[in-house]
């Protein structure tokens, strides 16, 4: 019997370790992981590419959580219906590219332009400005309007943003003696690499790149190790910063500032008949934002080398509310969740997969639709089969789009389900006594084994 | 019911950041003279309407409607379905601007001010449906209403020192919401979503959570719709209470027998125009009231 106890003791234990929400997304997190090694396993992998594979994977999960916690702030928590996320993003990285490209002092050849030459921190504190203050902008006029008249007005904005990018007469200009420019339709080389810069903020650049060489040689990829050794510092960097926004995001969230917030979501009228002035609360939540979108473009870009305006359709703010559905609007906990489960399994997932499948079978490749479909009247799945995995990057918006149907249908709380993430600093509860506690505590069970499915 | 005072919200500046003391904007509670004097005379006159209009396109809604509520009464405003009696409080809240006239509260001009405004001077309504906010728990929508909440400015949420004064005024205006919870009878649904309420437990919480606010006043737009007989007992009991402490009621009900019976006054609303008041006996044999209740059309 005692026995019995025990380890009714130990579940509860475990339960409640569980019920930490750092432990859920560190969980998470390790399994998609671990999913990508056992992957790169099958695929006999050398370590380079490993290596590679895993610091992509940080790199995509940070990012599109990151943007899925912006997101949260807006229609999670306030209800603010914006879908011109990708807008903001493309503000803040262009501004940085702006002010932190090397500064060009005569006139540069055609299809190139300078910037200020600014460090890149301050590059980047004037991307996040920018794209909180363009937020402000757009939210003085914009926020009194219906939720449906407000979506319009942003993705109509993020669309302005692209075209302006897009813009010859700004292509190219003296700016203070100094050539600056958007870069027309060709866009702009990004000639600062993040992670020199920051290392060599440190003075750590030379240790870094000696670490790295003899890192890679002990541990055998072959020669220029140092992008491997950059493209996962980058991802790491990326974990921080990530670490950082759910913190912030928290803290906001659980305080009585986030209540006012989900009190407007829930009903914005009741809310002023209250007393709290709305509009403040609003324009202050959608500012912070945007700067957060801002700082999530810049991280997203500012590795690439190079950004052009096409990078900013609304492709990418689809795939932010993608990321946020999937985890629960209005969690943080799960908006974390939804950006890494986006990113590794409906982002990079069938790319990956579709490489797996390559490398383990040999098939030839199918060029038309006729000859992938074709065979199935003689029972031949293989060619249709090969002519999906050859055509995967098309076909992942094609899942994307019925994994949300799906969603939207029987699961539109997210994977976390109705989760009570309590909006006050303090917990509600009192002397224990009074409050059963049991219907949470059930609820919970039932939502934590749809991650564990996961 | 002591509020969330003055000088706790001054501590905070005064050791903080003095000049952050905009930000909070802790409401025009300053009494003026003129509310000063209001609040010291027998048969103060808070809410005071006068002239008031409201259009709708072409709909006259509210029609010069005229009428004062003195402090400390319990006041019906009764009417047929139409005759204005919401509309009349939206353009007293300020959820409508009025298309013409003027409210006062406490001697000063209210008109056009924004509903924010006129709630944190202490002039407080329910809605005629209960407006909760339904994926917020019961505790959560009780522990939004106090005023002057420090932690309801972004940064003193977020840094990590200042964060420890708003858990320690959260800590006073959590037990204040239990004590209100416990007042009310629904403190075992403190956890519960408030979508989950049904039609007469909103309405309690709704008056609950008006009350943390420390209104002064109280506009009700038919607080017992929907409200089963013995619950109806127990929030007129509080009500009553309530009463007996200062505050000021105006109630909106349909039931003519509840009105009669635990009103001081009543004001009868007939096609947005003010059709009478006085004490409910004058009201009960008023012609032009028996006529407009039996559907008689008034011109
Ligand atoms: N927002 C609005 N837009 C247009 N017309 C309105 C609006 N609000 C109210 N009205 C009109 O104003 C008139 C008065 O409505 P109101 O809601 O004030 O009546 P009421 O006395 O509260 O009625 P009830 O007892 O049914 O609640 C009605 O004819 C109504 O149609
Ligand atoms: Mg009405």
């Amino acid at each position: 019997m005692s026995g019995a106890e025990q380890s009714a003791d130990d579940r509860g234990t475990l339960a409640a370790v569980w019920e930490q929400d750092a432990v859920k997304l560190t969980a998470l997190v390790s399994g998609l992981f671990a999913a990508y090694v056992v992957g790169g396993l099958l695929l006999s992998y050398g370590l380079r590419q490993q290596l590679n594979e895993l610091a992509q994977l940080s790199f995509f999960i940070a990012v599109f959580a990151m943007l899925a916690l912006a997101l949260n702030l807006h229609w999670g928590y306030t209800g603010l219906f914006n879908i011109g996320v990708i807008g903001f993003m493309g503000i803040g990285i262009y501004t940085t590219a702006i002010l932190s490209k090397g500064a060009t002092l005569t006139e540069p050849a055609a299809g190139t332009t300078g910037g200020f030459g600014l460090p890149l921190w301050i590059g980047i504190i004037g991307g996040v400005v920018a794209a909180g203050l363009f937020g402000g902008l757009v939210a003085l006029p914009a926020l009194r309007l219906r939720a449906d008249y407000f979506a319009i007005v942003t993705v109509g904005l993020s669309e302005v943003v692209r075209f302006t990018l897009l813009e010859q007469s700004l292509q190219q200009g003296q700016v203070l003696g100094y050539w600056v420019g958007l870069g027309g339709g060709s866009g702009l080389l990004l000639d600062f690499d993040p992670v020199d810069r920051l290392l060599g903020a440190f003075g750590l650049l030379e240790s870094y790149t000696r670490f790295s060489e003899r890192t890679g040689e002990a541990i055998g990829i072959g020669s220029n190790p140092k992008p491997v050794f950059d493209g996962i510092l980058y991802g790491l960097v990326l974990l921080v910063f990530l670490v950082g926004f759910y913190v912030l995001l928290t803290r906001v969230g659980s305080s009585p500032y986030g209540r006012v917030l989900k009190a407007i979501r829930e009903d914005e009228d009741a809310t002023k008949a209250l007393g709290k002035d709305t509009d403040r609360f609003k324009i202050k939540a959608f500012v912070i934002g945007c700067a957060l979108m801002g700082l999530g473009g810049i991280l997203l870009y500012a590795s690439q080398g190079a950004i052009t305006p096409n990078a900013f359709r609304p492709r990418i703010t689809f795939f932010v509310w993608i990321a946020l559905i999937i985890g629960g609007a209005g969690s943080n906990t799960g908006s974390v969740m939804g950006g890494a489960i986006f990113a590794a399994v409906l982002y990079q997932g069938p790319i990956f997969f579709s490489n797996v499948i390559e490398g383990s079978f040999e098939i030839d490749a199918v060029n038309t639709f006729a000859q992938a479909v074709g065979p199935l009247a003689a029972a031949d799945p293989v060619p249709l089969l090969a002519y999906t995995v050859d055509n995967i990057g098309q076909l992942r918006f094609v899942i994307m789009g019925l994994v949300l149907i799906y969603l939207m249908h029987n699961r539109p709380e997210g994977i976390l389900g109705h989760r009570k993430e309590t909006a006050s600093t303090i917990p509600l509860g009192r002397r224990r006594a009074k409050t059963g506690g049991s219907p949470p505590a059930t609820d919970g069970g039932e939502e934590n084994r749809g991650v564990d499915g996961e | 019911m002591s509020t969330v005072s003055d000088t706790e919200v001054d501590d905070v500046v005064d050791t903080n950041a003095p000049a952050e003391d905009v930000e909070i904007e802790e409401p025009e509670a300053q009494d003026s003279d003129v509310e000063r004097a209001a609040k010291h005379t027998p048969s103060a006159i808070p809410l005071r309407v006068e002239g008031l209009r409201k259009e709708f396109g072409g709909i006259v809604a509210v029609d010069e409607a005229s009428f004062e509520i003195t402090e400390g009464t319990l006041t019906g405003l009764i009417g047929p379905n139409g005759a204005g009696k919401s509309t009349t409080f939206n353009c007293i809240t300020g959820v409508h601007e009025p298309t013409a006239g003027q409210v006062q509260f406490n001697g000063e001009d209210i008109t056009g001010l924004s509903p924010d405004r006129i709630a944190n001077r202490g002039l407080v309504r329910t809605f005629q449906i209960a407006r909760e906010l339904e994926e917020m728990t019961v505790m959560e929508n009780m522990m939004l209403a106090p005023k002057g909440q420090r932690g309801e400015s972004l940064w003193r949420s977020v840094l990590p020192f200042v964060r420890r004064s708003v858990s320690e005024q959260e800590e006073e205006i959590l037990e204040r919401c239990w004590e209100m919870l416990e007042f009310f009878e629904i403190d075992h649904l403190a956890d519960e979503y408030a979508g989950n309420l049904s039609g007469g437990q909103r309405k309690l919480l709704e008056l609950a959570r008006a009350l943390l606010t420390e209104p002064t006043v109280l506009l009700l737009d038919e607080p017992f719709a929907g409200v089963n007989p013995s619950l109806e007992e127990r929030l007129l009991g509080h009500i009553h209470d309530l009463r007996d402490d200062g505050y000021t009621f105006l109630i909106v009900e349909h039931d003519m027998d509840l009105i009669m019976q635990n009103c001081e006054r009543v004001i009868v609303m007939h096609q947005g125009r003010v059709l009478t008041e006085g004490p409910p006996a004058e009201i009960k044999r008023n012609e032009d009231v028996i006529e407009a209740y039996l559907g008689g059309e008034v011109e």
